[in-house]
């Protein structure tokens, strides 16, 4: 699970991290009630969406004055951001934050994250902040320093002044950007978090260490014991039908093509969308319905690829194990009957009570058409849709 | 032979009384000898009662005891998991096989570490396979997991593959086309895990009853191309390979926890090709794995 920069803020200041003052709205009004309370005589306008790449899009401008802070909200507020994370269509503003200016004299990249060849948390750091770190990665990768951490011990004293000398942070600065790097572990186990990044984390002409910007992901399996993230979820920055898809725990997630696809097990969802993609077609999505495909079930996928209005035809991809292919043959029949299936549907079950199975969908009168192999599927949905 | 485990290995349940796990262990209990293999089932508080005439015992330790159990399963609910698989590992079972999807992956993170040390400190080492996999299987002998049975039919290639459904769809192409197989593991789908690509592969390289390997992974993480490189350097038996998520996009979970792609080295693409590179036969379409084995042997 994703949040807003602003609430990134609140989870680290919550640690001790030190981070620029800033007030979170939503309307021009308050964007100029916010820089009047925080004072001073430069502020920062920042789009609040839940993808990166913001102030490139013109989602970050730097105001001098109260005039200039009503002018960048009036223009941020309700615009389309379009970043390099957003796809072509973009994302559209209704949070703002405003800040007070920093006086950044070097940007830094120090992130948290789990290492699965290590099977501990990475900390990495960058004397290149301020941009992205996956170009840094690719062109200077000897500009990004790692320690990885025993969840059992935490990031020592010594791994993290390895990082902040690493990355040349100054003398003045250095006590504090140990305790920052400290502070960041702690909240990232803490918290469940699967990413915890402050991009960049700056420091100031007195030495002051300070969090500029920050991106937190959250494990979705430990969301039970944190209601307090959960309170910061934002369904305007996620997508509608995955969100439906979720609610009836159907893993869902809408791409560009025109075939919808139900499957049964991840693996072969994905090789089932990579199978039609063979055969000359693009999939319209990911859904697996997992271990059990009930009627329900199954209706409730339908609807939800057939919204997409990208969708000329349906194949579904069952492996019946534990459950029965004839119990899933009734399913897919109750609800291509309910929704008025109105596009071709191609149906490939194999396992257990197959025969039976192919039987119902043979005598439904619907015009199923039936495959033996997920390759015999994707040749008949790809041609039915041309 | 097979690999990790067969008609002798005697298991525990934990989690044996909850729905799931007396669910799949009746299933298991009815498959080849599983009647003879699965002898404990764990739960403090049913000690001394029995379910499918299994006894019950308060600890995973105690139930080891008492039957000689080497090997248990764990269904137990995502909160309580890691705590079960360090309930086996303090027990000094063999291998410790957890089923259930969805754990916390700092959950996952603490009792790997606490595993490791356990082993450096000079501690028995109890083998993980999973968390979120089906489990294994050797045919005809003992099933212990969630997988249909029936598909399976005793032979002499093995399969291993993050993917539950997509090893089901491997091991009945094989069945199909009259190949049996040593044994079927499904290594689960998360990114924190025990046993991988690498250990499974080198299991069945030493195995004199497997002659041929199909080795199935997806998108995210770095073990299949690990896995890969061994194999290049070590492995004596052909080897199909399949990577599921070529049309998966960056950035987007394709519902396994561990399929992301979050980096240009763990795309479909990129780890084909390095398995091409390291001598495995790859397909682009999975309808051909079971035809391809077939034609190397």
């Amino acid at each position: 699970m994703k949040i807003h920069e602003y609430q990134a803020k609140e989870v680290l200041r919550k640690f001790g991290v030190v981070t620029p003052r800033g007030i979170h709205c939503t309307s021009v009004e308050g964007a100029v009630k916010a820089a009047e309370e925080l004072g001073g005589n430069f502020w920062v306008v920042k789009a609040q969406i839940h993808a990166g790449g913001r102030g490139k899009g013109g989602g970050v401008k730097l105001a001098k004055s109260l005039d200039d802070v009503r002018k960048y909200a009036g223009e941020i507020l309700g615009m389309q951001l379009i970043t390099h994370q957003t796809g072509p269509e973009g994302q559209k503003v209704r949070n703002l934050l405003i800040e007070e200016g920093a006086d950044i004299q070097h940007e830094y990249y120090v992130a948290a994250l789990t290492d699965r060849a290590t099977q501990k948390v990475a900390m990495m750091a960058s004397s290149e902040g301020g941009m992205d770190i996956e170009e840094v990665a690719h062109n200077t990768p000897e500009k990004i320093i790692k320690v990885f951490v025993d969840p059992a011990v935490g990031l020592t004293d010594e791994q993290a002044t390895e990082l902040a000398k690493g990355i040349g942070m100054p003398a003045n600065s250095m006590a504090q950007a140990v305790d920052t790097l400290k502070k960041l572990y702690t909240c990232y186990m803490e918290t469940d978090a699967s990413l915890a990044e402050i991009n960049p984390l700056i420091h100031e002409s007195n030495g002051t260490v300070k969090a500029l910007d920050a991106k937190f992901n959250f494990d979705s399996n430990a969301l039970y014991r944190h209601p307090e993230i959960v309170a910061y979820r934002d369904l305007d920055e996620e997508d509608a039908d995955e969100i439906e898809a979720s609610k009836f725990d159907l893993a869902y997630i809408s791409l560009d093509g025109n075939i919808g696809c139900l499957v049964n097990g991840a693996g072969l969802a994905m090789a089932t969308m990579d199978t039609i993609k063979l055969f000359g077609a693009e999939p319209a999505n990911f859904l697996d319905v997992g271990g059990g495909a009930t009627t329900e079930k199954v209706t409730e996928a339908f609807k939800i690829m057939l919204k997409n209005p990208k969708v000329k035809g349906i194949l579904v991809n069952i492996f019946g194990g534990i459950m029965r292919c004839d119990t899933i043959a009734e399913g897919v029949v109750a609800a291509a009957k309910e929704v008025n299936l109105s596009v071709p549907l191609v149906v490939r079950m194999k396992g257990t009570n197959e025969e039976l199975g192919k039987k119902i969908l043979a005598e439904s009168g619907l015009p199923i058409i039936a495959a033996d192999t997920m390759a015999d599927a994707a040749t008949k949905i790809v041609a039915a849709v041309k | 032979m097979s690999i990790l485990i067969n008609k002798d290995t005697k298991i525990i349940t934990q989690g044996i009384t909850g729905k799931t796990g007396q669910f799949h262990t009746e299933k298991c209990i009815e498959y080849a000898n599983g009647k003879n293999c699965f002898v404990a089932g764990v739960n403090p508080k049913k000690a001394g009662e029995k379910i499918f005439d299994v006894p019950i015992y308060a600890s995973v330790k105690e139930a080891a005891a008492e039957t000689g159990a080497t090997v248990s399963v764990i269904y137990v609910p995502p909160a309580g998991a890691a705590d079960a698989i360090w309930e086996a590992c303090e027990a000094d079972l063999d291998l410790a096989i957890c089923i259930t999807e969805g754990i916390p992956v700092r959950d996952m993170l603490v009792v790997r570490n606490k595993m490791k040390a356990k082993v450096a400190a000079g501690g028995k080492e109890t083998l993980l396979l999973g968390p979120n996999c089906p489990g294994l299987i050797t045919p005809d002998e003992v099933k212990i997991g969630i997988m249909p049975g029936h598909i399976h039919r005793k032979g002499r290639i093995g399969v291993v593959s993050r993917s539950g459904t997509l090893t089901y769809e491997a091991v009945a192409q094989l069945t199909e086309i009259g190949l049996g197989q040593s044994s079927a593991v499904g290594i689960g789908g998360d990114p924190i895990n025990g046993l991988k690509h690498i250990d499974v592969m080198r299991m069945f390289n030493d195995d004199p009853d497997t002659d041929a390997v199909i080795m199935i992974g997806e998108i995210g993480g770095p073990d299949e191309a690990e896995a890969a490189q061994w194999c290049k350097a070590n492995m004596k038996k052909p080897i199909v390979g399949f990577i599921a998520g070529v049309t998966a996009p960056a950035g987007k979970r394709m519902g396994h926890a561990g399929a992301l792609i979050s980096g240009g080295a763990d795309t479909a693409d990129a780890k084909l090709a390095i398995m091409e590179e390291c001598g495995f036969k790859v397909t682009r379409n999975p309808s051909e794995m079971g035809k391809l084995l077939k034609a190397m042997l």
